[in-house]
């Protein structure tokens, strides 16, 4: 499994690049990753990650759109604005969570 | 793997331009519960990754997106041997209302949404859904009858020009 410097520390990916330790997240992490794949983060994003954090710390698993819709009240139409054309992965990768497993 | 920085670490395919031009066509033709859900998990599936979609509502297809029958699609166990229940069992008066009622609870289970609520995700995700104008015409259905996101009543020549190039998925 990769193992990165970022930010003068290291971080533990996955073969696809996912974060494997969640504990290894900050928001200054988040905004390196995001720039990697050619997003800036907003205030709004932030919640969404903050969101998805939780939710994975207690359910044990990363969340579905389906679920960030359903459960953490964030409109499809704008999680698709936030992260584009893959949002359930782009959201994942950048808060430091394996992408979902469910499939809806 | 020894350490790196993250321009040369993995980074999961998020490649937008590799997918361009990816389109699904999903071609639903049945209208009970359990042949309407392959179409819609894939739609969704599909939209999650970037892909065109386009879903076409034919024959029994349009109970999906009919008004009146959308939210209420059953399952029928008579005749299918998958569910390998005995036939004058479940030909028995009450039994679909049994067997629907049963496979509800197992999608909601799965926290799958139902017929409507999918529907509405697959919109907000950017999916176009399309309906039949033969079926249409032969069940006396206009636009007014069908699920709003509907965006129109469309022949078989024109489903031709949408479909170029697309991957075509029949159920």
């Amino acid at each position: 499994m990769p193992v990165v410097t970022v930010l003068e520390r290291q971080i533990h990916l996955d073969e696809e690049g996912f974060l494997t330790e969640p504990s290894e997240w900050d928001e200054a992490l988040a905004r390196e990753l995001a720039a990697n794949i050619g997003l800036e983060l907003t205030p709004r994003h932030l919640e969404v990650i903050a969101f998805a954090r939780s939710d994975q710390a207690e359910q044990g698993e990363t969340p579905t759109l389906r679920r960030m819709t359903a459960v953490g009240g964030f409109p499809t139409k704008e999680l698709f604005q936030l992260f584009p054309k893959k949002p359930a992965k782009k959201l994942s990768y950048v808060a430091g969570l394996q992408k979902p497993v469910g499939c809806v | 793997m020894t350490a790196t920085d993250l321009s040369t670490a993995p980074v999961p395919s998020f490649d937008d331009e590799d997918e361009g031009g990816r389109k699904l066509v999903l071609i639903c033709s049945k209208g009970s519960l359990d042949m309407a859900y392959p179409g819609l998990v894939l739609a969704n599936a599909a939209l999650g990754e970037g892909i065109e979609v386009h879903i076409f509502f034919t024959f029994w297809g349009f109970e999906i997106i009919n008004k009146k029958t959308m939210g209420d699609l059953k399952f029928v166990a008579m005749g299918n041997p998958a569910t390998h229940m005995p036939n004058a069992v479940m030909g028995l008066p009450g039994m679909t209302a049994v067997a629907t009622k049963m496979m509800r609870k197992q999608i909601a289970e799965l926290d799958i949404p139902e017929g409507p609520e999918f529907l509405d995700i697959i919109h907000e995700s950017g999916g176009h859904l399309w309906a039949c104008r033969m079926s249409a015409d032969m069940n006396k259905l206009t636009e007014d009858d069908l699920y709003e996101g509907v965006e129109g009543i469309i022949s078989a020549t024109d489903f031709m020009e949408l479909s170029e190039g697309a991957q075509t998925i029949f159920i």
